[in-house]
């Protein structure tokens, strides 16, 4: 990967034809993956296999129910989620030229948190300043925490250009806001457990408002990213590069950043901080297939979204009826992943 | 070291210029005396931890750091002889006053240390039990996660306090009435056992039969949606719920409300029609902590059984 880095394949978008196909090969991976996993998922949960297959045959209303209120859209949302968080990465790593870069760079996750934690505070205390946080409810809340996260980072850091500083800022805001949230959590110990679930992630709640939320953001995201991605291409040649090649970085960065920040404040509201799946899906896209910018976007959308419906897959699979927090299960495949890639780079060098 | 705390003046004195010396084998041999003075004429009893924890007297300087252990003191009459409680104790209404040390992961060492107390009653927690060990001061830990639990700690603390016979009654009231509130919720109900799923957080985790609020709705003759292999608060597949469709959900009152939000819930039997317990903190506290007041909660749990599903 970093042998070949994207850069190069993009001089004007023209790819050797061995690359495109193998590139086509990966998308179609990705779609067939997602439709296994959209049928596995109808037919895993809390019953056993033969059960949910006769389910499927002669349907009575409880049974229709689960499948296709319940299981259904809970695979379809976390598609969603993990496609915005996929995108999120690709983005993040373009934006800031670094591979390791990811959708929660900026704070969102820390912004998100405090945003529950108000809500939470509000719904349980009905404290009258809070009444805002309480009717927005955990994802509306989360939501807006995530976004004003991002808004204080780029404050803070004086815009976008510079982009150790808008790291740095980062860091700053996600350690201070944890702060607040943890300071929030000891007068009310009672809520760490609700705390606890959002912060690993859950896909459980998931139902078609959610998903099509998720879908109809996810829309909203993607056009533009993909219309700016050139400009990523530019960028990683380097930022005098793309400047003299008359890009405005400003422009760029500001677009990229607040698609950025939509994609992951949506998926962080609905399944909480699920880590791992923004950091590796464009990072599998990569090892893959050499690409530009707009294809990455692509394969890290489709990569992330059949990555999260299979962590969701395996989440309520593994100890049912009970269920594993998918932030938990993600961080766990995602992280040795890392391990692997990191093992496997040192023996290279 | 227990003993050295228990031990009169002179032999702590003794024990401490032996050490101070350096010469070990004294040392050791103040220990074996100490020991065997003690063991001979005090109290021993083992607690949770696996301790032989020595009582020469009945402790009178008490800190608690359960509300479940607290309600248990005052519940034996000795409620005077507490100096401080943890955070959470509001029961009786004179613990109120006393000085508040915190909780069982963040204990007030130091608040603590300052009041002298010469027994702390908690339930296991090894960091803070060590560091009051090392502090020089006694605790006892008790486990208080069952129903059995309650009346077995009763017993011990009881034991401990020198009111045995007043813990043994208190046992007898506490059966008597839990014995006969679960009988009366049988014989009040028409229907099939009905089946109940507690919420204990909306994310959702689940009391199942293994947790004490299980078992007290076991008693009252409710078939839990969870199965006990699940442990003591199982993180639910929310699809679990609907398949089970229980008829009656416990549930915190903020949470009821956003029930039929939840995708499926809508269709679930105690969603649909609304049998739903919820309840106000104070007795909310009486069914999560398993203490002497038990008979309460399983009371508010009945009634409320009584009232949904009649």
């Amino acid at each position: 990967m970093s042998a070949r880095p994207a850069s190069i394949a993009l001089h004007a978008g023209r790819l050797i034809d061995g690359d495109r196909s193998r590139l086509y090969a990966w998308l179609a991976v990705c779609v067939a993956a997602t439709a296994l996993l959209t049928g596995a998922s109808l037919v895993i949960g809390t019953s056993s296999l033969e059960t949910s297959l006769g389910w499927l045959t002669s349907p009575d209303a409880q049974s229709s129910l689960i499948l296709w209120q319940i299981r259904l859209p809970r695979t379809i949302g976390a598609w969603f989620a993990g496609a915005l968080l996929g995108l999120g990465g690709a983005i993040a790593q373009g934006v800031f030229r670094n591979a390791l870069a990811e959708p929660y760079l900026l704070g969102t996750a820390s912004g998100a948190a405090l945003g529950v934690t108000l809500s939470l505070l509000a719904a349980d205390a009905s404290i009258g300043e809070l009444a805002w946080a309480g009717k927005l409810g955990v994802t509306g809340a989360a939501c807006v925490g995530a976004v004003a996260a991002i808004v204080l980072t780029i404050t803070l850091s004086r815009g976008v250009l510079q982009t150790a500083n808008l790291l740095l800022a980062g860091i700053v805001v996600a350690f201070l806001l944890s702060a607040v949230t943890s300071l929030l959590l000891l007068a009310r110990p009672e809520l760490w457990r609700t705390m606890q679930s959002f912060l690993l992630g859950s896909t459980g709640f998931l139902g078609w408002s959610s998903a099509s939320m998720l879908g109809i953001v996810l829309c909203v995201c993607a056009l533009p990213a993909a219309l700016f991605a050139r400009g990523l291409d530019a960028l990683s040649l380097g930022e005098d590069t793309a400047q003299s090649l008359g890009l405005s970085l400003a422009v760029l960065r500001l677009c990229m950043l607040g698609i950025l920040s939509l994609a992951t404040a949506a998926a962080v509201g609905e399944v909480g901080v699920v880590g791992f799946v923004g950091l590796v899906a464009p990072h599998l896209v990569r090892e893959t297939v050499a690409v530009n910018h707009r294809q990455l976007l692509l394969g890290a959308t489709l990569c992330g979204g059949a990555l999260l419906q299979a962590a969701d897959l395996v989440s309520r699979w593994v100890i049912h009826p009970a269920e594993l927090p998918v932030g938990a299960v993600t961080a766990t495949v995602g992280g040795a992943y890392l391990v692997v890639l990191l093992w496997r780079r040192s023996r290279r060098e | 070291m227990v003993c050295g705390i228990r031990a009169n003046g002179m032999r702590r004195a003794a024990l401490w210029f032996a050490l101070r010396a350096g010469r070990r084998v004294a040392a050791v041999l103040a220990l074996a005396a100490c020991y065997a003075g003690v063991a001979g004429a005090a109290n021993v009893v083992r607690d949770d931890l696996d301790r032989d924890i020595h009582f020469e007297h009945a402790p009178q300087r008490i800190v608690t750091l359960l509300p479940s252990l607290t309600e248990t003191v005052c519940a034996l009459g000795a409620c005077g002889r507490l100096v401080a409680t943890d955070r959470y104790s509001n029961w009786p209404s004179q613990v109120l006053a006393l000085p508040k040390a915190g909780d069982l992961d963040g204990a007030e060492i130091e608040l603590i240390v300052s009041l002298k107390p010469d027994l702390v009653l908690l339930s296991r927690s090894e960091r803070i039990t060590e560091r009051l060990a090392e502090l020089g001061i006694p605790s006892f830990a008790l486990n208080t996660d069952h129903y059995a639990d309650i009346a077995r700690n009763i017993t011990t603390v009881g034991n401990i306090l020198g009111v045995a016979d007043r813990a043994a009654i208190l046992n007898d009231t506490i059966a008597d009435e839990v014995r006969t509130i679960g009988a009366q919720a049988r014989a009040a109900r028409h229907g099939p056992a009905p089946a109940v799923y507690f919420e204990v957080d909306p994310t959702p985790y689940a009391a199942g039969p293994g947790s004490f609020i299980g078992d007290l709705l076991t008693q009252l003759g409710t078939r839990n949606i969870v199965s006990a292999d699940l442990g003591a608060f199982p993180k639910l597949n929310p699809e679990y719920v609907v398949r089970e469709n229980p008829d009656v959900i416990f549930i915190a009152d903020a949470d009821a409300q956003h029930l039929s939000d939840r995708p499926g819930w809508g269709d679930i039997r105690a969603v649909r029609e609304r049998r739903l317990c919820s309840f106000e903190s104070d007795v909310g506290d009486t069914i999560v902590r398993p203490g002497p007041r038990v008979a309460d909660g399983m009371r508010a749990l009945a009634e409320c059984l009584h009232r949904v599903d009649p």
